[in-house]
């Protein structure tokens, strides 16, 4: 009898030693003369847990991590085949609270499979949604995908129904479909865990997205950052080609669709959209002023949906599913499920997909345990570089993107990052100043020129020259970039820079915040 | 930009000399490409090191210790972020970001990625470096 194994072949798994501990395995098992099969699924999204590898045996899957390379071998000798005892058993690791606690819609496939077999895919309920949208025609499926209420995930939660119809409206010719797999938000790595986890969603969701407007082709453009991620996206693209699911009439319907995968250059600003489009087209990420919106005018002049890889793969759940099934769970006009990444400083990292609702507290104590250090959380970042910093005063706000933004922040992309009470709030906010002069693509004043000097006054702030002075020019400076910046990379930059000096004064030399300031 | 990565992959840089060599095969001006060419923060402008350390300078590895460890990997490399060491053996760059944010801080030491660095893990790096 051949055993089968799993161990993670995720980027993240592999930065802890996935790829020595699946080379000591196969290597046991040769020793042993045992015949098995080692497959490099995606990460269960416990990165805490890391390597997790897990074993078929006769009553299902057992897990144990996280796994070292010199844990093998005895593991090995104890029964781990068998799922036998062991300290770092973890047993069945869906009972896991974390894993058990979540909503898996868009994730429900992630670490479960082999994700670059397409069998496998077909077998856990793939290309149903395909199947449907081709059933239903285009105008029933770009309707199915609004009804679900479904919003973009890059950032700014526009609905992507109604996207979707402006390019379906405009008249049959060239039309593309955009991928935006430039995940730079520090925090947030739920993208590359679609692509290096189940790469054939993704290329389901911008086939039924093409099918939908009327496009026939479609690009991934994917960071620099993530070789692992363009490696098995392109084996995927390739499997779904040679068995009809790309190229002339996909899946044996009358509908063309061909994608690729293109790889960016380092630049955070290029996961703008048009910035982004620049960049496919070969040249520099400047933003683009807008109207002409991409859905009109996008990739070389063409009507171009682009969307986040989270929104493109949520797609063939509501496709399969039913919008209802998808608009069902969620918070006010958030619907659906987020999948949300707890990270930095914090005990049980990782990706955590949960309906709309959940309150920031509930996700970073409950969920996430605190921190590793073991010391209080005195803040958390959420949504990336230009998201705000909350204190704990804040955790019962909901997980939804108008509650956030009521209190002055934005969910973006579902990342949050702890911090500990070590952390120095100016140090954070000179950080987000740096960040936007560093990646400012450079077309407006207010954002190339106006960072520059914010790293300059936070310098000042932090040596304790002229405060009060100072935090005064912060303060203007803040509301120039906002006003007057093309792009929220200048536009947002003040968000944590203001949010760290409103929650945390004492950082920047004033006095603590009254109670009643607000 | 598939040919300036190519250029890159084959030579670890981005030759000057190239630059009029894409222009003409592209049918663009020198401009163009070079306005390309420097707006990207991945394409080098001089030889690397035999060794490309990578360092992640974002948040979440700030939170979860990088700015403790950022000065160390310094120290360990003799060699500051954004150079190359003299004797050519090492380039040091800040990276934002690679990913792994649920167990930072986090690096990529040619190509390979390393997460939840520790003092171990740094003198390990700067070992493999010295060969
Ligand atoms: C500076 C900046 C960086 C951005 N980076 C990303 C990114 O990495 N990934 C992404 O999907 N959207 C990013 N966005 C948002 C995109 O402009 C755009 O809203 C998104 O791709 C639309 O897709 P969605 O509707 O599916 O969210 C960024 C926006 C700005 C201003
Ligand atoms: S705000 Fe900054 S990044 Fe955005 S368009 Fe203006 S200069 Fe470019
Ligand atoms: S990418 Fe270097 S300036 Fe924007
Ligand atoms: S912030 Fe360092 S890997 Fe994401």
């Amino acid at each position: 009898m051949s055993v089968v194994i799993y161990v993670p072949g995720d980027a993240a798994a592999v930065a802890v030693g996935a790829d020595r501990v699946a080379k000591a395995i196969t290597e046991g098992l040769a020793r042993r003369g045992v015949e098995g099969r080692v497959v490099r699924n995606g990460s269960r999204g416990m990165i805490w847990l890391e390597p997790l590898v897990e074993v078929v045996t006769a009553a299902g899957r057992v897990g144990y991590g996280p796994v070292k390379p010199r844990d093998v071998e005895a593991l090995l000798d104890g029964g781990l085949l068998d799922g036998a005892g062991h300290d770092l058993r973890l047993g069945d690791v869906e009972k896991i609270p974390f894993f058990a606690k979540q909503e898996r819609f868009t994730f429900k496939r992630v670490g479960v499979t082999d994700p670059v077999s397409l069998d496998d895919y077909l077998a856990h309920g793939g290309y149903k949604g395909l199947e449907r949208a081709i059933a239903m025609g285009p105008a029933d499926t770009v309707e199915e995908v609004f009804n679900s209420g479904l919003r973009g995930r890059g950032g700014a939660g526009f609905p992507t129904g109604i996207k979707w119809r402006t390019v379906a409206a405009c008249a049959p010719g060239k039309k593309y479909i955009v991928c935006n797999a430039d995940e730079g938000d520090s925090g947030t790595f739920a993208d590359r865990m679609i692509m290096e986890g189940d790469p054939f969603q993704l290329i389901e969701g911008m086939t039924i997205a093409g099918v939908a407007v009327g496009a026939d082709m479609g690009y991934v453009y994917c960071r620099s950052e993530y070789p692992h991620a363009v490696i098995a996206m392109n084996k995927a693209i390739q499997a779904a080609r040679k068995a009809g699911y790309l190229g002339r009439g996909v899946a044996g319907s009358q509908y063309d669709y061909d994608m690729e995968v293109r790889v960016g250059a380092g630049a955070y600003v290029c996961g703008e959209e048009t910035s982004l489009l620049e960049s496919l087209e070969g040249r520099r990420g400047l933003v683009r002023a807008k109207p002409p919106l991409p859905a009109h005018k996008g990739l070389f002049g063409k009507p171009t949906v682009i969307n986040n890889v989270l929104s493109l793969a949520a797609v063939p759940f509501i496709l399969s599913e039913g919008a209802k099934a998808y608009a069902d769970v969620g918070f006010g006009r958030s619907r659906g499920t987020m999948p949300i990444q707890l990270a930095g400083n914090i005990k049980y990292g990782g990706l955590y997909e949960i309906a709309f609702g959940v309150t920031l507290g509930e996700l970073v104590e409950e969920v996430g345990g605190g921190t590793f250090t073991g010391l209080p959380v005195r803040a958390v970042q959420v949504g990336g570089p230009l998201g705000a910093y909350f204190p704990r005063a804040l955790f019962d706000t909901p997980f939804d993107y108008e509650a956030f933004a009521k209190k002055d922040g934005l969910i973006g992309h579902g990342g949050i990052v702890v911090f500990d009470d070590n952390v120095d709030m100016a140090k954070q906010a000179r950080f987000a100043m740096e960040f936007c002069s560093v990646e400012s693509c450079g077309k407006c004043t207010p954002c190339r020129i106006g960072s520059t000097r914010g790293v300059e006054v936070m310098d000042k702030i932090i040596a304790g020259v002229e405060r009060e002075k100072n935090l005064a020019i912060l303060e203007d400076l803040s509301h120039t970039m906002k006003l007057g910046s093309l792009c929220a990379l200048g536009g947002f930059t003040p968000y944590p820079v203001m949010s760290a000096l409103t929650h945390f004064p004492e950082d920047f030399g004033r006095g603590p915040m009254p109670l009643a300031a607000e | 930009m598939p040919i300036l990565h190519a250029m890159q992959e084959t030579f670890g840089y981005v030759p000057q000399d190239a630059i009029p060599l894409i222009a003409d095969a592209m049918n663009l001006s020198r401009a163009e490409v070079h306005g390309v060419f420097t707006f990207y923060h991945d394409f080098r402008h001089e030889p690397a090191g035999r060794h490309i350390v990578k360092v992640c300078v974002a948040e979440a590895c700030q939170a979860a210790g990088a700015r403790d460890t950022s000065p160390k990997f310094e120290k360990a490399l003799d060699c500051a972020f954004g150079e190359t060491r003299p004797d050519g053996q090492v380039t040091l760059e800040p990276i934002y970001c690679l990913g792994l944010c649920a167990c930072g801080p986090s690096a990529m030491v040619d190509g390979r990625l390393v997460g939840l660095i520790d003092d171990e893990a740094i003198a390990e790096i700067a070992a493999e470096v010295r060969s």
